[in-house]
């Protein structure tokens, strides 16, 4: 159920998110959502995309240090206070996340909410019993 | 436990003897490279000293040093002491920091070298009916030659793996039941962590000893090779410059490494005077090769600092003993007034399982010296959590406040993005040096 989550190491210093996303531009690769965690000295991207296959080889090549993680993807209705009720969820299932993020979608009244959890199952099971829909790799293909 | 001796005579000599035997061979071995080393006769005719002022180990201290510039400026054939046609080997250092250090042989050489050898095998409880497995590289590097000529003159069934190929390693070990490894004591950790992958306990592997050198290591190293292998694990030191390993090698009671100074004289000096210091104190090691035929160095400076000691030794061997040199006094850098040695990282790094692929950057900043180790993290150590990363510097620094006693600020780095000058890491950059 889990999708892919595409995570790359960059040093904090000026140009480097735009050399990866260089990278993955002239190999096709469409980023449908990307987050960023930085210190003082480093970043970690974390990148869902569409063809992380293809992303994680030609930035390797790259010689860039590279992690594919799977994370929960989670449906959620674009409203005030719907995210809340998600996080409610895993907060009752004592669930920690780790991180998150979120994006919209073009074409449905949703938004899609990332979640890096210890259990990706424990997660899973919570949101799915709680009437939640969780965003598969098809979902993600067809952004 | 038993104790058992190469040469037993040799190795339980009492001080005089061992002394009055040193001062013999030291007036024959000066005159020998007095009279059939040009290089070394005019550093002996700048300093004023005959062979004749030589008249036993007392007088040492009259010689010239000789220091690793000089093997190069000499390269190759300038510290030679014996023609060509009786030479029957070189060995070489893999001459990294500038020009490599060839060594030549006689036969004599070459034999002495492998009774050196044999001592420190026995002394790790080696005997004839042993299967010892030489994982040191061959080839130009003592290491293997070395270890190979000792376990042949034990008499051990030898397996001469060389380094590298591991899962080959394995099953030669486990087929054959190889009691004794002979390796860098890396090389040993990463033979452990295979074996414990393939599912084995340290009771299913047949090794009782390993004989570990030619890389610094630390006690913590020692320990976890030993838990995962099941055996004793015993150092052993040398250089190219004076046969290889074998020089010093380490006993049961694991306390330092007895030097075979028969063949090699050991001094500590201070390495900024070059005075000789008194025994027990810290300086840098000096070796005089006493029999060396073909490369006889006097009084080479091996840059390593260490300390050296005559206190009694269970093991009932007389022989001088040398602490674990603590790294080399070119490589050492003053950083908020304690030394460091890159190689003392280098061991933490090993211990904690990183490559090691580092660069120390120190600078001052306000009147006060700032330290920053970069560190090459591998894809298995990334992780898509910050506060991983940051844990993990975390607990680095402070495996490296224990070792140095100073805290450095560590920082994590992808893997093949410090920089390299002709293929080797530059391992120090001092930006003090510049103001």
């Amino acid at each position: 159920m889990a999708i892919k989550q595409l995570t790359v190491f960059v040093p904090n210093r000026k140009g480097t998110i735009a050399s990866v996303t260089d990278i993955l531009a002239k190999h096709q690769v469409n980023i449908r959502a990307l987050s960023i965690a930085e210190t003082e000295d480093f970043g970690i991207l974390r990148l869902i995309v569409n063809d992380e296959t293809t992303a994680e080889k030609v930035l390797e090549e790259q010689g860039y240090l590279i992690k594919v993680v799977e994370v929960v993807g989670v449906k959620i209705g674009d409203e005030p206070g719907k995210l809340t009720g998600a996080l409610d969820v895993l907060d009752k299932a004592d669930i920690n996340v780790e991180y998150l993020y979120a994006f919209m979608t073009r074409t449905e009244k949703h938004a899609y909410v990332v979640l890096r959890v210890e259990s990706n199952q424990a997660a899973e099971s919570a949101l799915t019993s709680a009437g939640y829909k969780l965003i598969t790799e098809a979902d993600v293909n067809k952004l | 436990m038993a104790q058992n001796y190469y040469q037993k005579e040799i190795e339980t000599m009492s001080v005089s003897e061992m002394q009055k035997l040193q001062s013999e061979k030291l007036v024959k071995q000066v005159k020998h490279v007095y009279e059939n080393v040009p290089y070394y006769r005019n550093l002996m005719d700048e300093k004023g000293v005959k062979p004749e002022d030589i008249h036993g180990i007392e007088d040492l201290h009259k010689l010239p040093f000789l220091t690793k510039a000089d093997l190069r400026e000499a390269y190759p054939y300038g510290l030679l002491a014996k023609p060509l046609d009786e030479c029957v080997r070189i060995q070489s250092t893999s001459g990294t920091t500038g020009r490599r250090v060839v060594a030549f042989y006689t036969q004599k050489d070459v034999d002495l070298w492998e009774d050196c050898c044999a001592r420190a095998i026995v002394a790790a409880g080696g005997t004839n009916k042993d299967v010892c497995q030489v994982a040191y590289g061959y080839g130009l590097f003592t290491g293997g030659a070395g270890l190979n000529g000792g376990s042949h003159k034990v008499g051990c069934l030898t397996l001469p793996m060389s380094s590298g190929n591991t899962d080959r390693q394995i099953q030669f070990m486990t087929d054959l039941s190889a009691t004794i490894l002979c390796c860098t004591p890396s090389y040993a950790a990463y033979i452990g962590e295979t074996l414990k992958e393939q599912g084995y306990k340290p009771e299913d592997i047949p090794l009782k000893a390993g004989i570990f050198g030619a890389e610094p290591w630390t006690e913590e190293m020692r320990k976890g090779i030993e838990q995962t292998l099941g055996i004793k694990a015993y150092d052993i030191y040398g250089l190219t410059e004076t046969s290889g390993p074998g020089v010093a090698f380490e006993c049961s009671e694991q306390t330092g490494m007895h030097i075979n100074e028969d063949h090699f004289l050991a001094e500590i000096i201070d390495p900024n005077t070059g005075e000789v210091l008194p025994e027990g104190e810290k300086g840098e090691l000096v070796f005089t090769s006493l029999d060396k035929e073909a490369f006889p160095l006097l009084r080479y400076r091996t840059r390593d600092i260490c300390v050296l000691s005559r206190k009694k030794c269970s093991c009932g061997r007389t022989l001088i003993k040398m602490a674990k040199p603590m790294g080399r006094t070119d490589d050492m850098l003053i950083i908020r007034g304690v030394n460091v040695f890159p190689s003392q990282i280098e061991t933490v790094l090993l211990n904690e399982g990183y490559q090691p692929n580092y660069q120390i950057v120190v600078d001052r900043v306000n009147n006060t010296d700032t330290f920053e180790v970069n560190v090459e993290m591998s894809a298995e150590q990334f992780t898509d959590k910050v506060s991983d990363v940051l844990a993990m510097e975390k607990s680095l620094a402070s495996a490296m406040k224990t070792m140095l006693g100073i805290n450095p600020t560590v920082h994590l780095v992808a893997p093949k993005t410090i920089a390299r000058s002709e293929g080797k890491a530059v391992r120090v950059i001092d930006k003090r040096k510049l103001v």
